[in-house]
């Protein structure tokens, strides 16, 4: 049970910076194509990339959640 | 009811003296076999006029995946191609096999229970591993074959002590390009599938598709993500400017 709680403590905190990075991400390429809608299409990749990097650090904190919670 | 069934790491299917051959390993192999059969056998009809509708889409999805190397690399295209080409079909098809009905569902019943035969080859940590060995092994490589000795200058500078440090950090930022490589592609292919499995728990039916569908699409994201960073790093290595 106290596992449990702790695999879930992982992924939640882990999980809240990346929340906040790929919404600013978003939010920041939705001005840009906004401002400037003749580069969505370059915009769109540049912002799929950045939002896998953000991605990344929650996926850092399922896996060790994952470990913890299967090995 | 059923146990529902997660295995962090790749599962052996037989083993030969210490040698375990794991079902991801069984996948690479496929994935690789059948790459390289659709790559010689498409290679017969790239001269000739009339070709089969499947060639035409293969040379359509090959060439706009050219066309994305020179949106990023215009003077080396052509060096650099191949390699992040390989990397990205290996990482598809790799993350994409895990998603065929069948895999994770069709196993053998050992004296370690239930195993899958099939499970997704870049789902394993110790393939995507190899392919960060052999993503930064190759920046390496190239940053030596166009600046020669002036590349690994960048890691040992004499010149004063804090850009003696510096090297020390390009020397850390090496390592740590490779393990965030696999871990990320690594992560996100296992937890895919932990959803899926979850989800069919869950819901038996129907319920999976739209995560399929989402599946299908973060293979395809991680694949780019990788050819991408592999690309960008050559690119950094190769470049003149410090």
């Amino acid at each position: 049970m106290e596992n449990d709680a702790v695999v879930g403590m992982t992924i939640a905190i882990g999980g809240i910076g990346p929340a906040v990075a790929v919404g600013l991400i978003v939010a920041k390429a939705l001005e840009a194509i906004g401002r400037n809608p003749e580069a969505a299409a370059k915009v769109q990749t540049i912002m799929i990339l950045g939002v896998a990097f953000a991605e990344a650090i929650a996926i850092y904190s399922l896996v060790v959640a994952l470990i913890l919670k299967f090995v | 009811m059923s146990e529902l069934h997660i295995s962090i790491s790749a599962q052996p299917i037989f083993s030969w003296q210490n040698f375990e051959f794991t079902n991801s390993m069984l996948v690479t192999v496929l994935v690789s076999i059948f790459l390289v059969a659709l790559a010689i056998s498409g290679k017969r009809w790239l001269n000739r006029v009339h070709k089969p509708r499947w060639v035409l889409l293969m040379q359509t999805l090959v060439e706009s995946f050219y066309m994305f190397v020179i949106s990023i690399t215009p003077q080396h295209a052509t060096k650099f191609f191949p390699l992040v080409a390989t990397i990205f079909l290996f990482v598809l098809f790799g993350s994409w096999a895990g998603l065929l009905p069948g895999a994770e569902s069709i196993g053998l019943k050992t004296s370690h229970g239930f195993v899958p035969l099939l499970r997704g080859a870049t789902a394993d940590i110790n393939t995507t591993l190899a392919l960060a060995i052999f993503a930064i092994v190759s920046v390496q490589i190239f940053g030596y074959k166009h600046r020669g000795m002036r590349y690994f200058k960048k890691f040992l500078d004499f010149s004063n002590p804090i850009n003696l440090f510096v090297g020390f950090l390009e020397l850390i930022s090496e390592f740590s390009r490779m393990i965030s490589f696999a871990f990320r592609l690594f992560g996100n292919i296992f937890a895919g599938e932990v959803l899926l499995a979850v989800i069919a728990f869950l819901v038996p039916l129907l319920a999976s598709l739209p995560f399929l569908g989402l599946e299908i699409f973060v293979g395809f994201i991680q694949a780019l993500v990788f050819s991408t960073l592999t690309l960008v790093f050559i690119n950094i290595a190769t470049s003149e400017h410090q």
